[in-house]
């Protein structure tokens, strides 16, 4: 047998595989993850599905019957354990093996553990797959106290949850203030402030020294400050770490995730990485390499590597795309920032309604939009013809962007 | 029959749907939020709505098998 094999049945590996026999792709597919479960969406696990409006079954991506129906041999509860790249095999846990024309790394990344938690402890929680998720669930279903670790996308997601389940929640974060490494100081300023009139309580510049329990059992947080916070439920949001181990250890390069080129091509041209575990050259940006955890850029990245197999290589130029729900707040970013820009705010800032368009220079780089839909839609446009509105523009809320959208797209 | 609901208030304007069945779901123009085309599409598109639905990210679609008589005669 041989093919692609695509490690890693997340978004990424799904849709790789999927677009291959969208595509037309002949071969054998083989996509292997190392989950018990059929490929689902993880975007929920810290919304719908951890709020409790979305069942579990929403999650699943395709019918069970989809993989044998696309001839993709989908092996649940493997995982490669080392590759060769002069057999060109794959070993498996299973004590399997696989021969590939191409192999896709799709393998993700696993959260960080802070230090003084690394033994485990009941009731101290991660969230990253469907059993983290169901534990979490449970859990604030009947917390007393909540201390979520990292103010980052996801940790403010559970802590929105969480208050809207009545939960007490205190936030602690090392950086200065709320989703620091992801936007702009308006945006993280009003996305503090709607947490806060939730209840919800942050502790910036703070550190966890060390957690506490009684019988294996959480019961607190230490703080740098030597407040010791009661807790019986801990969540430790403090970002990934790439899964690359097995790239480096096949002689692959490996830099905050495997290095590739504008084609998501290793240096060995049968081996392709996408998704979460990638770090690729970002076509807007000469000389940076980036590696983005969205589902826009795992979906994306698939269908580019999908295309080069079955004969239209081309670069990898998408303007990246996030989402985030934020105490009440739809938050959505077109576009990547480096921290150096110029932030114009386009609406009222003090509203929970308004946008800031990120400039370098005269080049209009990102747009980070709070509950508005229309301005994240005409940025994406903008991004993608490369069209900057001036400065005056963009702070105009009566400037009407899709008329530039529309010039740009006709010029 | 399957019949197809959409929930704007949820859609983050992904556009997954649009790509996995362009005759069922569109995006508004303006600011991208998805708009049902046929909420009881034909026969050859369910597995592209099924597919379209269990994609959704903000998980707005939402597909139900419906009886024939609840919904009258179907546009093919």
């Amino acid at each position: 047998m041989s093919g692609v094999v695509v490690l890693g049945a997340g978004q990424a590996g799904l849709q790789v595989a999927a677009s291959l026999r969208e595509l037309g792709y002949e071969g054998d597919v083989t996509l292997v993850g190392d989950e018990p479960f059929a490929p689902y969406q993880r975007p929920p696990l810290s919304k719908a599905y951890l709020a409790g409006t979305a069942p579990e079954a929403m999650l699943f991506m395709q019918e069970p019957a989809y993989f044998e129906q696309h001839r993709i041999a989908f092996k649940a509860g493997d995982a490669a354990i080392a590759v060769d790249r002069e057999l060109r095999q794959v070993d498996l846990a299973s004590g399997a093996y696989l021969i590939y024309d191409h192999l896709v790394f799709a393998t993700g990344t696993r959260n960080r553990v802070l230090p003084c938690v690394e033994g485990g402890m009941t009731g101290v929680l991660s969230l990253r797959t469907l059993d983290d998720a169901r534990l979490l669930a449970a859990g604030i279903g009947s917390a007393q106290g909540i201390v979520v670790v990292g103010a980052g996308f996801l940790g403010l997601e559970a802590a929105t949850i969480a208050t809207n389940a009545g939960r007490s929640v205190r936030v602690i974060e090392a950086g200065p203030r709320a989703l620091g490494r992801v936007v702009t100081e308006p945006v993280s300023a009003v996305v503090r402030r709607a947490h806060e009139a939730r209840g919800v309580r942050f502790d910036f510049s703070e550190a966890v020294v060390a957690i506490h329990g009684i019988d294996g059992i959480v019961s607190a947080v230490e703080l740098q400050s030597g407040e010791r916070i009661p807790a019986d439920l801990v969540l430790v949001s403090i970002g990934v770490i790439p899964n690359s181990e097995l790239a480096a250890a096949a002689g692959l390069a490996v830099h905050n995730g495997i290095v590739v080129n504008q084609n998501l091509l290793t240096e060995d041209i049968l081996i392709s990485a996408i998704g979460d575990c990638a770090a690729f050259p970002f076509a807007s940006e000469k000389g940076r390499m980036v590696r983005l955890e969205s589902v826009q850029n795992a979906v994306d990245q698939a269908r580019c590597v999908a295309e080069r197999i079955t004969g239209n290589a081309h670069d990898y130029d998408q303007v990246p795309l996030f989402w985030s729900d934020q105490a009440g707040l739809r938050l959505q970013i077109a576009g990547l920032t480096n921290g150096g820009e110029t932030a114009i705010v386009r609406g009222d800032p003090t509203s929970e309604a308004f946008s800031v368009f990120c400039y370098r220079g005269d080049r209009l780089v990102a747009v980070e939009s709070v509950s508005r839909l229309p301005d994240h839609m005409q940025a994406r446009k903008l991004l993608r013809a490369e069209c900057s509105p001036t400065h005056e523009q963009a702070a105009d809320p009566g400037f009407d962007l899709k008329s530039l959208v529309v010039t740009a797209v006709a010029a | 029959m399957l019949r197809v609901r959409v929930n704007q208030d949820l859609c983050v304007g992904a556009g997954l749907c649009v790509v996995s069945s362009g005759e069922v779901f569109d995006q508004r123009d303006e600011d991208g939020v998805v708009v049902l085309l046929q909420e009881l599409p034909p026969t050859r598109l369910y597995d592209a709505v099924r597919g379209a639905s269990r994609k959704c990210p903000s998980l707005a679609i939402v597909v139900e098998e419906v009886e024939d008589d609840e919904v009258g005669a179907p546009t093919v």
